[in-house]
């Protein structure tokens, strides 16, 4: 048992999120009966497959490794709703081709599906997200999903998702205090799977969070409080994606200011052992694997 | 001592008068026709921020006893208030409300027949002068505006405080259930003000109508929702709320409840045309369990333009305004069709399972969405007459099966009931469907 766990925890955390996103999306169709037909979901994972076989062509990325492009279509069926297919396909390219396009000192900038999403809602009328597609039995079988995601791949920057939660469930909190309500209120509001989406499949891609942990603190305070101001105080949708999109140009800021070591999704050892002084690497999570842009 | 009916359903009763639920209203004498009978209607027509609220409320008590008080965004002017027509609401609700549609099967031995009727669902649901100056600023409440609309005297209240607040309104006669004050306290400091409408009997006589018209308010804010905490204050269980959303561009969802559409489209027994509100009762009441009652139910989401079938005549432009619904003019006289959209949602709320007020966010969602179901008039010849009624025969049978199946696990209702009564009447598979053999006889056809 302990060897399996252990070789779980050292196995890429992508396979984790991969497994427990098309879990959900499964749930979600059969289940929960969201918005969205097999051929929707094929069109999506097959567009994004290819848009990322084509960038890392064009890019030179190295090896075709289509766990992230999984992941970001994974992400777009399960939050993105649009009645049009190419919206969705577009959505597709889009969060792969951000991932190669909008660089910063060899990072991309934006999470994927976050960029897509809100590219798509900017870009046409016909995109929107359904925050209340999930309910309350969702949420715990989500929670102990993402809980579990956290057991699995403590390596995967969760501090950034943990001080997320602990941010906005405070701000969530003052208001109500201040405004006299029941406590229950700001509880109904955690208790979202949106949220929980959001807060563990989007904000903690370690690809696009800041290199410190200080620097990841910060970002999550940030992106805490402006998503909280957008949608309960400006009385918006959404307010922690629109907050992510909006101060993910932010992190390249606080990289420099507060620099810390890069993370790769995974690297071998002898990669990891080139890595020059001064600039070490966080501990490896695939010791087969090679980095690429691009993931 | 007047009550105080908040809509969005605000109730407050007065300890003297009847129990809450007699008031909160929306019930009518025929149990058929109001199903769901603490149920309100509201309609909210909406584009940007511009938005109108028509309230209705089926008050049968005492007008002296009534009255209301809706937390509202900004401070409201006689302009923005006007009174409705509860036709044009009624109209709304048989329009978009569950429907049963009959087919009649073709005569399997070739002489076609078909007819379509449509049925709405049988009525499915349906559905003072103040103290001193110096005083009222001592509680911290000012009287914003004051005016006369119709048949109700309306007023416009700030206040700074939910004590100062509850007080006033106690000594101006109304009651407050315990508990009313903390909410109240947290729209005041959300800076929201306070619309409180009463029955003005001269008025009232003067123009002559029976029932309270519907009230309806303009007003631009960003918040796109439905205050419903007031009204779980002091209720004595779930009541039930149908939202008709009416916008430009597509379907309308809760954004902080769980979103479903009621189960459609599937077939039922005959029986239950005499019995369709009881049958749709019991559909909604077993999807709120199986929701955990914490759903919002979307039963109609379509395009005004049209409808198939339709359980009632689309409302003409002249109602829609009637509603409230500012843009129709505008783009008519731009030449093309107004884009309205109707969103019917159906909410049955209580403290714990709504602890917070109902936020609605526009989609472009396009999708039509009704909440139909099927019944299908066999057809009535003999099985002898050829191959394809005997074939038709043994379908039917099937399907007579898979009816009772759906409507079981539709309604919760007992599949020996369902039998029972499907054993009779028109969804008796008879004698001639045997072309008056028995099973046996007809296997060597001899």
């Amino acid at each position: 048992m302990s060897r399996i766990f252990a070789s779980v925890r050292r196995s890429d955390p992508r396979h984790y999120q991969i497994a427990v996103l098309s879990l959900l999306l499964l749930y979600g169709v059969f289940v929960l009966r969201f918005d969205v037909t097999p051929v929707r979901i094929a069109l999506v994972l097959l567009t994004a497959l290819g848009a990322q076989y084509a960038c890392g062509r064009a890019f030179r990325a190295g090896p075709y490794d289509p766990r992230s492009a999984l992941i970001s279509a994974l992400s777009l069926c399960l939050l993105l709703r649009t009645g049009n297919p190419w919206i969705a396909a577009l959505a597709a390219v889009v969060a792969i081709a951000g991932k190669f396009l909008v660089r910063v000192n060899g990072r991309h900038v934006f999470n994927p599906t976050n960029l897509a999403i809100v590219s798509m809602m900017l870009l046409s009328r016909d995109a929107w997200i359904s925050p209340g597609q999930w309910g309350n039995p969702a949420f715990f079988a989500l929670l102990v999903a993402c809980l579990g995601g956290l057991v699995v791949n403590r390596a995967m920057r969760s501090d950034v998702s943990l001080a997320f939660l602990a941010f906005y469930a405070a701000f969530l909190a003052a208001r109500s205090l201040h405004l006299g309500e029941p406590l229950t209120i700001p509880a109904h509001r955690l208790m979202s799977g949106s949220l929980l989406l959001f807060t563990f499949f989007m904000i903690s891609d370690p690809r696009t969070t800041p290199e410190s942990r200080l620097g990841r603190v910060i970002f999550a305070f940030l992106v805490a409080w402006a998503g909280w101001y957008w949608q309960f105080r400006m009385f918006h949708t959404s307010g922690p994606v629109w907050a992510l999109v909006a101060l993910s140009p932010v992190v390249p800021i606080l990289n420099r200011l507060l620099p810390g070591p890069r993370y790769e999704w995974a690297r071998s050892r002898q990669a990891a052992a080139d890595v020059p002084k001064g600039a070490s690497r966080e501990t490896n999570l695939d010791p087969s694997a090679v980095p690429a842009a691009g993931r | 001592m007047k009550r105080i009916w908040i809509p969005l359903l605000f109730l407050l009763p007065a300890a003297s008068a009847p129990p809450a639920r007699a008031f909160c209203g929306f019930y009518v004498a025929q149990a058929d026709a109001r199903l769901f009978n603490k149920a309100s209607r509201v309609a909210l027509a909406r584009d940007g921020d511009r938005t109108v609220v028509t309230m209705s409320s089926d008050f049968k008590g005492d007008l002296k006893e009534f009255a209301v008080v809706i937390p509202v965004p900004t401070v409201i002017t006689k302009e923005q208030v006007h009174i409705g027509e509860t036709a044009l609401l009624d109209h709304l609700d048989s329009f978009s409300a569950p429907r049963l549609v009959e087919y009649f099967d073709e005569d399997p031995c070739g002489v076609r027949e078909e007819r379509a009727m449509s049925a709405p669902a049988a009525g499915l649901l349906m559905m003072k002068s103040s103290a001193g100056a110096a005083r009222d600023d001592a509680l911290g409440v000012r009287i914003e505006a004051r005016y006369t609309v119709g048949e109700y005297d309306i007023l416009i209240l700030s206040a700074t405080q939910s004590s100062g607040l509850g007080t006033w309104l106690r000594r101006e006669g109304y009651r407050l259930p315990a508990g009313a004050e903390e909410v109240l306290g947290s729209y005041i400091r959300q800076n929201m003000h306070f619309f409180v409408a009463k029955v003005n009997l001269k008025e009232q006589s003067k123009l002559g109508f029976e029932t309270l018209r519907p009230i309806q308010v303009a007003y631009e804010s960003p918040k796109f929702m439905l205050p419903i905490r007031l009204g779980t204050v002091n209720a004595q269980g779930p009541q039930d709320l149908l939202v008709f959303v009416i916008t430009k561009s597509g379907r309308v969802e809760s954004t902080n409840y769980r979103n479903v559409k009621v189960p459609t489209g599937m077939d039922i027994p005959l029986y239950v045309k005499d019995g369709f509100g009881d049958f749709y009762h019991a559909l909604f009441d077993r999807q709120v369990e199986n929701a955990s009652r914490e759903a919002v139910f979307t039963e109609y989401a379509w395009p005004m333009n049209w409808c198939d079938p339709c359980a009632a005549p689309p409302l003409s432009n002249e109602e829609l305004r009637g509603l409230g619904v500012f843009w129709v003019e505008d783009a008519a006289t731009r030449g093309g069709p107004a884009p309205v959209f109707l969103t019917r949602l159906h909410v049955r709320y209580d403290r714990e399972h709504f602890p917070e007020d109902l936020v609605f966010q526009e989609t472009s969602d396009q999708q039509s969405f009704q909440a139909r179901y099927v019944m299908r008039h066999p057809w009535k010849g003999s099985a002898a007459g050829c191959d394809g009624a005997r074939s038709y025969y043994e379908q039917l049978r099937r399907r007579k099966g898979e009816e009772a199946r759906a409507l079981a696990g539709l309604t919760g209702w007992g599949m020996g009931e369902i039998r029972h009564r499907m054993s009779t009447g028109e969804d008796a598979v008879g004698a001639n469907s045997a072309g008056g053999r028995r099973w046996y006889e007809r296997i060597w056809k001899n």
